[in-house]
């Protein structure tokens, strides 16, 4: 995968976000403050404005994921800003200076992303926050390609684990963040940070996806 | 919705164009978001800088001036400020004897704090921060994000502010305003939500005679949802949790804040009662506050804030301030 296919999944992340900002805001609504969908869609146009304001354009897969999280961490706030700007920043730092990305470099990059959303936000699985999507999309990608799975279908299992994980927050009680607050009133409701990072990993999938139809239609 | 706004987008940088052209005392960065005091640092004086979402006015940019903050961060509408805003104003004040972050404890505004400060130190401005948790409607344990912090921001501003006027140490100030933090707790009740002007509709849905009881300030639900009350039996609800967890007997500072869609004369009935209560168990409010300080847009309700005085707190309350939302002595 190289630089367009990361630009492409950036796109296509500001455009699933954007479409889901009602959406994600609700979500938010239920369980926290009503602003998840409006800070990430802000951030999403913030990124894709650094990417065509920058100078020079940023020419590696790496440098493209380290600019995405920096602007993140500038522009949108909140507990999500920081969370997904870190998880970027450490994707992009994990991707090096390589001009493309192999699968178990995709797989080291998610990890160190799923690393650093931990270690800032001390979530664990079950606390009913992003790393439920992040982390189970993260292991079903690595058992995917040790199975000697092709891209699309690892990205596919990515996808999937990702919306499995996040649909799954809908029965946890909340243990972190602003929902922790409700204690047992937060079950029953999906956390909108799992169900943003299902969209945007399905944007992964699909932006993929994407490039190797063009690729075969050469 | 009805709101008095120009666009979504724009209330945040439009309120902060009114409080440039309403306070002189006042210099706004819009673009950035930074409200500090005219006229730079004090040269010698610790800095106190303070910020979190919008939407809790007068908190925090009402509280910037003499014997209180040097700064104010707001980011958008209960949303916290970013590290970017948070690191240009600790440069703002900084006068060379540190800066003292003021950190209420959500999620997001103390990762974006600790960024700020990382930041900070990179640029060799000490800082040190104290998180603001004095909410007991929010268990504090390992399955929650902590105490919130709500009213106690109010008296650790204005002490803290104090002390640092008088010329003290970051150390020195830091301590008192952990001190004020240890010995302050708040209880809020709702009895409607807010609207948050990007999501136009209510954040939550309450029955005519519903009420909801450990409401924070961002429009999140509170713990439970029980039927309206007599006003006497509401400030026996908010003391009854708040002397759980803090003795209510001594000298004390109460505030009865309103939610910002309360008219005050439903406060100061708030107030006989929280006094008449307190007064049965045994405190004494020497010093006390009535109005709308931390709010949450238009949400009708109020909160309770107690906190434990000793001479020295009590001598830093009455000390002068001169900000646009409390002022006296000066």
């Amino acid at each position: 995968m190289d630089t367009d296919v990361f630009l492409a999944w950036l796109a296509a992340a500001a455009a699933v976000i954007e479409a889901n900002r009602d959406h994600l805001t609700q979500l938010d609504a239920a369980i926290g403050d009503a602003d998840h969908g409006t800070n990430l869609a802000r951030g999403f146009a913030a990124v894709t404005a650094a990417i065509e304001g920058a100078a020079p354009r940023p020419a590696t897969p790496g440098a493209l994921l380290t600019l995405t999280g920096s602007t993140l961490i500038s522009k949108v706030g909140g507990a999500s800003g920081p969370l997904y700007g870190v998880a970027f920043r450490r994707a992009g730092k994990a991707l090096g200076a390589a001009a493309t990305v192999d699968l178990p470099g995709l797989e080291q990059a998610l990890e160190a992303a799923l690393a650093g959303v931990q270690q800032l936000g001390a979530a664990r699985e079950g606390d009913k926050t992003m790393v439920d999507a992040l982390a189970p999309a993260t292991r079903a990608f690595g058992k995917a390609i040790a199975e000697g799975a092709a891209a699309d279908a690892a990205l596919s299992a990515l996808a999937e684990a990702a919306a499995a994980g996040a649909a799954a927050t809908v029965s946890m009680q909340a243990r972190k963040g602003r929902a922790s607050y409700l204690g047992p009133r937060s079950v029953g409701h999906e956390d909108p940070g799992a169900a943003s990072t299902a969209l945007i990993l399905a944007a992964l999938r699909d932006a993929a996806a994407g490039a190797g139809a063009r690729d075969a239609g050469r | 919705m009805k709101k008095l706004i120009n666009s979504v987008d724009s209330v945040v940088t439009d309120a902060l164009r009114g409080v440039a052209a309403a306070h002189p005392s006042l210099t706004v960065d819009v673009e950035n978001k930074v409200i500090t005091r005219a006229g730079g640092p004090t040269p010698g004086k610790v800095g106190l800088v303070s910020g979190g979402g919008s939407g809790h006015e007068p908190l925090h940019g009402g509280f910037v001036g003499y014997g209180m903050l040097d700064a104010a961060c707001p980011g958008e509408v209960f949303t916290s400020p970013v590290p970017d805003q948070m690191l240009l104003a600790t440069k703002a004040v900084s006068g060379g004897a540190g800066v003292l972050h003021i950190v209420k404890n959500y999620t997001g505004d103390v990762l974006n704090f600790q960024l700020a400060a990382e930041l900070a130190d990179d640029e060799d401005i000490e800082v040190a921060s104290v998180v603001i948790d004095d909410d007991v409607a929010v268990q504090d344990s390992l399955y929650t994000a902590g105490r919130r912090g709500v009213g106690a921001t109010v008296f650790v501003e204005k002490i803290a502010g104090a002390l640092a006027e008088e010329g003290a140490s970051l150390d020195a100030v830091a301590a008192v305003a952990r001190e004020v933090n240890e010995r302050s707790r708040s209880f809020g009740v709702a009895l409607s939500s807010c609207i948050v002007p990007a999501a136009g509709k209510p954040t939550f849905e309450l029955g005519d005679s519903e009420i909801e009881l450990g409401i924070g300030i961002h429009g999140e639900p509170g713990r439970t949802r029980g039927p309206m009350r007599p006003a006497s039996e509401l400030a026996a609800v908010a003391l009854d949790a708040i002397a759980a967890d803090l003795p209510l007997d001594g000298e004390l500072l109460v505030m009865v804040n309103g939610m910002g869609g309360t008219p005050l004369i439903e406060l100061y009935v708030m107030y006989e009662e929280v006094a008449r209560n307190i007064a049965a168990r045994g405190g004494r409010i020497a010093r006390n506050l009535v109005g709308n300080y931390i709010t949450s847009l238009e949400m009708q309700g109020f909160s309770v804030t107690v906190c434990g005085l000793t001479d020295q707190l009590t001598r830093l309350w009455d000390a002068p301030v001169d900000t646009p939302a409390l002022r006296w002595g000066r």
